[in-house]
């Protein structure tokens, strides 16, 4: 990507180095922005790919091309690959991208340690991928890596444990580097109540990933002193409780899955009042949600668990406080949906994917709620329903707003316009083919397919074929948007796009009253005007 | 950029590293936590790990429960583990002994301990045993097999939906562990 130098201000502004170095060692937001989105799109199809390997194994019932462990190892891999290659970096990147942008300022707070976090990423991820290849394979136990299964795994244990240890700094020094940008850089006049609902749910995210982080970190550190230093935390024949790594893992891993939705409002609501033509509705109640939800987040946990033998008193308290957490995200869903009422509404591709979001992640929403009452769940507790549920608000949420945070800001990252026709395709094939991927999942489940297996009964067979169907025309489509990447990238369609790229934009936010693509240092001298239509 | 800011950061970024820290505190804290809530509140089937001093209740005469014994071995240990009967009926407040049989199928000296289980686990707190080989590890000379007793009551208090109690062991060789 090439950093236009702006005539006003050079005298201090001296551009990227030159040569594939800049990239190593660069310190500039949108340079290492930049890197956190290629590699989080990388990832989105390594990751991919093992899902692929998960849908052709389930194709038909009997074991057809991989053998039961691998199989588990990719099931496992997948998520971690997704959770912590993919969709966190992508939004660490937008972060590093667009908060500096929107709140004024010409750069993060802690530049150096921002590329210092980068590149733990890349160690921390190219670790993970080396136990692929380790004696034993990669750990197989699932993303949550429960004890005692996680302690069978064999050469591998260690260098993935590390590995979440690279990736849990990573995130932290991330998550610091936020913080301070928000709170220290803002330019003046933008108050707290006038920054952009990216940056607000950044913050709060940043918070969770500080408090969380460390938390994983130790649980992983104790699965580690268990196998190699014969301390009993989870070991019953020490006097130890496997039940307790669920407790801590799920302290950590319910906020942990909100890490990945906020950011994710925080771009609807971005994208949606600006293609609805009217202020996003109820910003303050956004912000207060949000907060609620990140909240909330840490006293929910063990609706994860509530199949492990917990008493009554328990479950109930669990179960109503998760039912409490529809409240908030309630509140997101109808503003949403009252920005857009009697909006002036265009469909551009950013739009459809933000409107699919809306309408899909709800979806998800509700079949959350469905689990979340304790009686019922141990119905759907570990089957396909559970995965139906999750990767609706993943999927159709996460990945689609990103998609759409993509199409919405390459012009502005580029200069260059995408091809709306080619993006458009990509919209409708990905939406329909999600939903065929995904809700026969919903049948799946009710039937009582267990997830993680390789190997199912016959019953189960037609839906499963349906579902890779839509699996792999779901996979295959996203190679349209590896090609508008970048064809993006190279010049687009030609179109010379202005500052504002999307019609009164700049109204909106402060990164459309720069150039596009913008200067290299943001704003070096603060913006003087604040825009508050977002609000 | 101003000073200002450089030390803003800095004090911000000292405040925050604590935080990192204090939570990587909090996750080692939940451990001991665990334990003293499951112990308080007699979840999960936590079981008293010493012996109770043998007090006499008012013995219930009208109600039954069944408790049930179950054993088992955890992986490859290599041993024989059995209880002498799969279940018995009890009134609540009698004191019953029941005995469980383990032996060492190696022709090595074995360290095992026996961890055990009650369901359900609101039930825990009413399962009292004066005398149990769970309570400290037992060790097994080479081919050595032993009976050993279990004694017990059930605490009348118990609510009257309880019918059924079921009390698992498993042993697990702790050899390699506790030789060093």
């Amino acid at each position: 990507m090439s950093a236009v130098v702006a005539e006003h201000d050079d005298h201090h502004d001296h551009g990227p180095a030159k040569g594939l170095l800049r990239w190593v060692i660069t310190t500039n937001h949108k340079d290492i922005g930049t890197l956190y989105l290629l590699f989080a799109l990388a990832m989105f199809f390594v990751g991919g790919s093992m899902a692929m390997v998960i849908r052709a194994e389930l194709f038909e019932p009997g074991m057809q091309f991989v053998n039961p462990q691998f199989f588990n190892s990719m099931t496992t891999m997948h998520a971690l690959v997704m959770v912590f290659g993919a969709v966190m970096p992508a939004f660490v990147g937008l972060a590093n991208w667009m908060i500096p942008m929107m709140i004024g300022s010409p750069d993060m707070a802690l530049p150096r340690m921002n590329n210092m976090s980068f590149w733990l990423l890349v160690a921390g991820v190219l670790l993970l991928a080396s136990t692929l290849f380790m004696e034993g394979g990669a750990p197989a136990s699932g993303w949550t890596l429960y004890p005692p299964l996680v302690l069978q795994t064999g050469k591998a244990l260690p260098f993935a444990i590390f590995s979440v240890h690279l990736l849990g700094i990573s995130s932290i020094l991330g998550g610091i580097n936020i913080i301070a940008t928000i709170f220290n850089m803002r330019a003046p006049g933008m108050t707290l109540m006038k920054m952009p609902m990216f940056v607000w749910t950044w913050l709060i995210t940043a918070f969770l990933l500080i408090a969380i982080m460390p938390v994983f970190a130790g649980a992983v550190t104790m699965l580690l002193t268990d196998k190699f230093f014969h301390t009993s935390f989870f070991d019953a024949a020490g006097g130890g409780d496997p039940v307790l790594y669920q407790h801590i893992f799920w302290f950590f891993g319910h906020p942990e899955v909100y890490v990945m939705i906020l950011p994710t409002f925080g771009v609807a609501s971005t994208i949606i009042p600006v293609f609805a033509r009217k202020p996003l509705f109820g910003y303050s109640s956004m912000v207060y949600a949000t907060a609620a939800i990140a909240f909330l987040s840490f006293i929910v946990w063990a609706h994860h668990m509530f199949t492990v033998g917990m008493p009554i008193a328990g479950e109930l308290y669990f179960m109503y406080a998760t039912m409490l957490i529809a409240i908030p995200t309630g509140v997101k869903i109808f503003n949403w949906t009252a920005t857009m009422w009697k909006g002036s509404m265009t469909f551009e591709t950013p739009m459809l994917f933000s409107i699919a979001f809306v309408v899909l992640f709800t979806m998800g929403g509700f079949t959350g709620l469905m689990m979340a009452v304790a009686p019922a769940d141990f119905q759907y507790h570990d089957t396909y329903f559970i995965v139906a549920h999750f990767h609706y608000t993943l999927v159709p949420a996460s990945v689609f707003i990103l998609m759409a945070a993509g199409y919405f800001w390459l012009p502005k990252w580029t200069g260059h316009m995408y091809d709306e026709r080619i993006g458009q395709l990509h919209f409708w094939l990905s939406v329909v083919s999600v939903n065929i991927l995904f809700f026969p999942q919903h049948f799946l489940g009710l039937a009582g397919m267990p997830r993680r297996i390789p190997d199912y009964a016959v019953q189960f067979a037609d839906w499963n074929m349906i579902s890779s169907i839509g699996g792999f025309i779901f996979g295959a489509s996203q190679l349209l948007f590896l090609y508008i990447v970048i064809n993006t990238i190279k010049g687009g369609t030609g179109e010379k796009v202005t500052g504002e790229v999307w019609e009164d934009a700049a109204k909106h936010s402060l990164e459309w009253t720069l150039p596009s693509p913008p200067p290299y240092h943001s704003f070096t001298t603060p913006p003087t005007v604040i825009p508050t239509e977002h609000m | 950029m101003k000073e200002g800011v450089k030390q803003k950061n800095a004090k911000l970024v000292r405040i925050l590293v604590f935080v990192v820290l204090g939570m990587f505190g909090f996750g080692y804290a939940l451990v001991p936590l665990y334990d003293v809530l499951c112990e308080v509140t007699g979840l999960n089937g936590k079981v008293e790990s010493a012996a109770v001093k043998e007090v006499s209740y008012e013995v219930d005469k009208n109600r039954e429960i069944t408790v049930e014994f179950m054993t088992a071995l955890n992986e490859a240990t290599p041993m024989v583990f059995r209880s002498e009967i799969k279940k018995i009926k009890v009134h609540p407040g009698e004191y019953y002994t029941v005995n469980f049989y383990a032996e060492n199928k190696t022709d090595k000296v074995m360290v095992a301990r026996a961890i055990p289980s009650i369901s359900p686990g609101a039930a825990a707190e009413y399962f009292k045993k004066t005398e149990c080989f769970c309570f400290s590890e037992q060790t097994f000379k080479a081919r050595e097999g032993r009976t050993m007793p279990v004694r017990f009551v059930v605490n009348p208090e118990i609510s009257k939906e309880y019918k059924t109690i079921t009390l698992a062991y498993t042993f697990f060789d702790n050899t390699e562990t506790s030789v060093k």
